[in-house]
């Protein structure tokens, strides 16, 4: 048999069609759906009188609209254009009988976050939702991507979906990072190497030293960001880590049929001479902790460096960088770590889960945050919110300064009433930098937890490594 | 779907590398349960202030590409989100083909869905449109999909790839949820199996 990758394994487990112009059909085993993208797939099925083909394994919940303060339980709180469009998915999960977490249930929280935690996502599945970060999932070797409504109507109807195989790029981070770096810092220094059009029609494979080293939560981290270095999915290959993670989890399998899956989990990683599209390495040694300066994802330099002048790029990122220092208010050759801050954001489907809050409130513990700033630490989920409070994680936040708050995506993406304002500058665990994302105007720096922490403590872009 | 076949039209230059879903739609009119009347809020913070008003500056308020219904644009287009509100709302404005470099995975399969044609071009050719694009309402470019070509205002004539099925659909303005549902008898047989290989699934 031909050697094979990890994607090249799932895909050919999940292969339900080729026709013969190449065009397959790949059957679906997760489908998760928030209430953004699914409203006007739900009324699609209603208006062709098709069913959702299995229910049983669509999963549903909302989380980009929902707010995060307490007493949400009351609808006032939510404007209208979103109480109605939970209020949708809470319908369509009835009404065509899939799995739900209500606003309600202490399960809530974003998808991508939700997956994991329930034992949902599993080793060499292929798991869809109507969401670029469902490339999270691929942490523990599962193929997911992100789709659009019309392919999550698809999913709901046929469970499978149209596709080409794509090719396979395989990324490896060897030896050890240095102290103060984190899994953050190892994604962001990957699309700061490969551009945001980097792994456009691939799969990632993350391997090596550093990623190993990594825990589930970390190796999550890498994975929900491919999506910004144009991969659809990245994949990490499953390990003891991944079993230890899964096991016990509410939906993972038990007994005779945890050892079914478990011998076949093992066999799910790339053979030593498999074929490679494309391969890039860098050393963990050589990753510092970073952030972003501009308005792209792969807008990103280390913490020690300076503003870079738009005449550093060529072709059209010359323009792309005049426009984004320009947003960002921005002059080149100022030091990073000048860059003063008025808000800090931690949470999100990249950064908002137990270990990432642990690694901000290490930074944090007896200190304060700056004087006048705004910061709010928003948990993934509800049992994140409940396992901090249980580690002390919450008090260590409240006494700093910080909001806490209830889970949910929150300003990540500003569609609940957390935004930031004309000008404001933002300090963020989340995952896009893009013009008005956190709020119209709004300035958006990606880090780490442990480095948005530390510029909570001194008001603007800081080393970690200054403070540990 | 709205078939696909030809398009001659006027073309909207939008040079800027990097244009994500978010410029395109933002989040705000994310919030809709529907998929029309999203043009209107098209490249929203691009197109108008604070206020409402429209910015001059920006392409789609000059007058000579109101009408446009082809856009030239920097390399990775619709990156970010996977939102197909993006493409809904190129579509209700009128926007039919983008020609770029290079597409974003996710919204370059939503536009097959909307009756939006995403065209990749090799650079010197996407410069060469972006010139006549330049030109304004007078220059109008011919997109024919059945034969895969592009032709400038001055007749230059550019090919391009396409994926059969998806050309097949557009052409067609085909359902493809109804195309796979005759495949109901394939997707039966291969859960069956999978269910006996993988029962934890």
């Amino acid at each position: 048999m031909s050697p094979k990758t990890l994607y090249d394994k799932i895909w050919d487990a999940h292969l339900a069609h080729e026709a013969e112009d190449g065009t397959c059909l790949l059957y679906i085993d997760r489908h998760l759906v928030h209430e953004v993208t699914s409203p006007q797939a739900f009324e699609g099925l209603r208006m062709a009188g098709r069913k959702v083909r299995a229910p049983d394994k669509t999963i549903a919940v909302p989380d980009h609209n929902v707010p995060t303060t307490m007493g949400r339980e009351n609808p006032d709180q939510m404007p209208e254009d979103s109480r109605i469009q939970v209020a949708a998915l809470d319908k369509n999960a009835k009404d065509f009988g899939i799995h739900y977490y209500p606003v309600s249930d202490v399960r809530q929280g974003i998808v991508h976050i939700v997956g994991p935690e329930q034992g949902w996502t599993l080793p060499g599945m292929t798991v869809v939702c109507g969401d670029s970060h469902t490339a999270t999932h691929g942490a523990f070797g599962a193929l997911a991507h992100g789709i659009g409504t019309s392919e999550v109507e698809h999913v709901l109807a046929t469970q499978t979906l149209i596709q080409r195989k794509g090719k396979n790029m395989k990324v490896e981070i060897t030896g050890k990072l240095a102290p103060g770096v984190t899994a953050k810092d190892i994604t962001l220094s990957v699309i700061g190497k490969t551009g945001t059009a980097g792994g456009t029609g691939y799969v990632i494979e993350y391997c090596g030293e550093a990623i190993r080293d990594l825990s589930m939560e970390g190796r999550m981290t890498v994975c929900n960001m491919a999506i910004e270095g144009g991969a659809r999915a990245g994949l990490i290959a499953p390990d003891e880590k991944t079993f230890e993670y899964v096991k016990g989890r509410p939906h993972a399998p038990k007994g005779a049929q945890w050892e079914a899956a478990l011998a076949w989990w093992k066999t799910l990683y790339s053979d030593d001479d498999a074929h490679w599209d494309k391969v890039v390495t860098i050393r963990g040694e050589d990753i510092a902790p970073v952030v972003t300066w501009g308005t792209s994802p792969e807008d990103v330099l280390p913490i020690t460096a300076t503003v870079p002048a738009p005449e550093e790029f060529q072709g059209g990122k010359v323009a792309a960088a005049k426009r984004s220092l320009d947003y960002m208010g921005l002059n080149p050759g100022t030091p990073l770590n000048e860059i003063e801050i008025d808000t800090v954001f931690i949470g999100s489907c990249t950064n908002g889960r137990i270990e990432d809050l642990r690694a901000a409130a290490e930074i944090l513990k007896g200190k304060k945050i700056k004087d006048g700033l705004r910061a709010m630490v928003v948990p993934g989920s509800g049992l994140v919110r409940a396992q901090a409070e249980e580690e002390g994680l919450a008090d260590i936040f409240k006494e700093a300064g910080f909001e806490w708050r209830l889970a949910g995506c929150s300003m990540c993406l500003a569609m609940n009433p957390d935004q930031l304002s004309e000008g404001e500058r933002c300090a963020a665990t989340s995952n896009r930098n893009f013009e008005g994302r956190q709020g119209r105007g709004g300035r958006t720096h990606l880090m780490s937890p442990a480095m948005a922490a530390a510029a909570a403590v001194t008001g603007r872009l800081t080393d970690v490594r200054d403070l540990m | 779907m709205e078939k696909f076949t030809t398009l001659s039209g006027i073309a909207a230059p939008m040079p800027l590398v990097n244009i994500d879903t978010d410029m395109i739609i933002p989040k705000q009119f994310l919030k809709t349960i529907k998929r029309s009347g999203l043009g209107v809020n098209l490249f929203d913070e691009m197109r108008y202030d604070r206020d409402g008003n429209e910015i001059p500056d920006f392409v789609l308020n000059k007058p000579q590409y109101r009408e446009a219904s082809i856009l030239v644009a920097g390399d990775n287009f619709g990156c970010g989100s996977s939102r197909e509100h993006a493409p809904w709302a190129l579509a209700d404005f009128g926007i039919r083909c983008i020609i770029s470099t290079s597409f974003a995975d996710i919204f370059y399969n939503n536009c097959f869905k909307n009756g939006i044609l995403p065209v990749v071009l090799p650079q010197d050719q996407v410069d060469r449109l972006m010139e006549d694009a330049e030109k304004g309402a007078n220059a109008r470019i011919e997109v024919d999909l059945e034969e895969q070509s592009i032709t400038t205002s001055e007749g230059e004539k550019f090919t391009f790839e396409v994926d059969a099925f998806k050309k097949h659909c557009l052409i067609n303005g085909l359902d493809d949820i109804g195309l796979t549902m005759e495949k109901a008898a394939a997707i039966d047989a291969f859960e069956a199996t999978a269910a006996q290989a993988r029962p934890w699934v």
